[in-house]
């Protein structure tokens, strides 16, 4: 998991080491955009915000979506990292329940046992 | 756990899973060294459940429990967390109770978001495969309900918060 994570922190690093696309990340924090607004935004071609925009996709700090002709860039959630990083913690948390309903049961075994020896 | 190095018998431990089935589904698994009639008694009766359900790394108190378990019957739990000044309660109805095999409720905490919780308890071999299912009625509530949302400006110190909010909202039955 903490390589995991330090992978993905390099890869948002390197990622936001650049100021052209620092400048894209808090433009879209304002408004999705087009790449082609962008590239004129930045003073850009759309070639040179293509490869930006794809460095920024691949560390999942945005997501793309073509609607027709269009492509629209939006803030990316980084999902996936999300959600594995809260299930594994909804998962510990059950863990820790059930290390607990471990004891009861035990409780609960024994005295049947010892009820049962009573019986006889 | 490196058993050759460990002076003290350690019982196996059994491996807790959760698996997010769909965008509106959550199961938790784990087996239980137990047949089902055993695991069900813990389930069911206030005075054991209560000593399970909230382990003391939640950071919860708990100050009642109230389990009547039949079809239609409610439940009540209320607890306080130190970050909260007033105490929480969480409460919902059994839909379904089928001793030893399978419990059904509701959560109605949260108004009409809550999820659907069906617990299973199936016989392997003298011991219990528990299978969690929670089913909420939409993506959003379910990633509300558990925690689970956050955004791109989410670091490390808000996750913080967030895993308390996550022992918070696991505090129902």
């Amino acid at each position: 998991m903490v390589q995991y994570i330090g992978t993905h922190l390099d890869t948002s690093f390197a990622a936001l080491s650049d100021v052209t696309r620092r400048g894209v990340l808090e433009q879209l924090g304002r408004a999705d955009a087009s790449i082609t607004d962008l590239a004129e935004k930045f003073c850009m071609t759309l070639t040179g915000m293509k490869k930006h925009v794809g460095v920024l996709e691949q560390a999942g700090l945005v997501t793309t979506e073509k609607v027709g002709r269009v492509r629209t860039c939006k803030l990316g959630l980084r999902r996936l990292e999300e959600e594995a990083m809260w299930i594994e913690r909804y998962r510990q948390l059950w863990d820790a329940r059930f290390d607990e309903l471990d004891k009861v049961v035990e409780d609960l075994k024994r005295k049947e046992r010892v009820d049962g020896r009573r019986k006889k | 756990m490196d058993a050759g190095r460990s002076s003290q018998p350690s019982p196996t431990k059994n491996r807790t899973s959760v698996e997010r089935k769909s965008e509106r589904e959550l199961v938790v698994t784990r087996t239980i060294n137990a047949p089902p009639r055993i695991v069900f008694e813990a389930w069911t009766k206030a005075e054991l459940f209560q000593r399970w359900w909230v382990p003391k790394s939640f950071g919860l108190t708990l100050l009642s429990c109230e389990l009547d378990v039949r079809v239609g019957g409610v439940y009540r739990l209320v607890f306080r967390h130190p970050a909260t000044s007033e105490p929480m309660a969480f409460h919902g109805r059994y839909l379904e109770v089928t001793p030893p095999s399978r419990l059904v409720w509701t959560n109605e905490e949260a108004g009409g978001n809550g999820q659907i919780t069906t617990v299973t308890f199936e016989e392997r071999a003298d011991k219990t495969l528990l299978v969690m299912h929670d089913l909420y009625p939409s993506k959003e509530a379910l990633e509300e309900g558990s925690g689970s949302t956050g955004g791109m400006d989410e670091t490390f110190n808000q996750l913080d918060e967030l895993l308390a909010a996550l022992g918070a909202s696991l505090a129902r039955p």
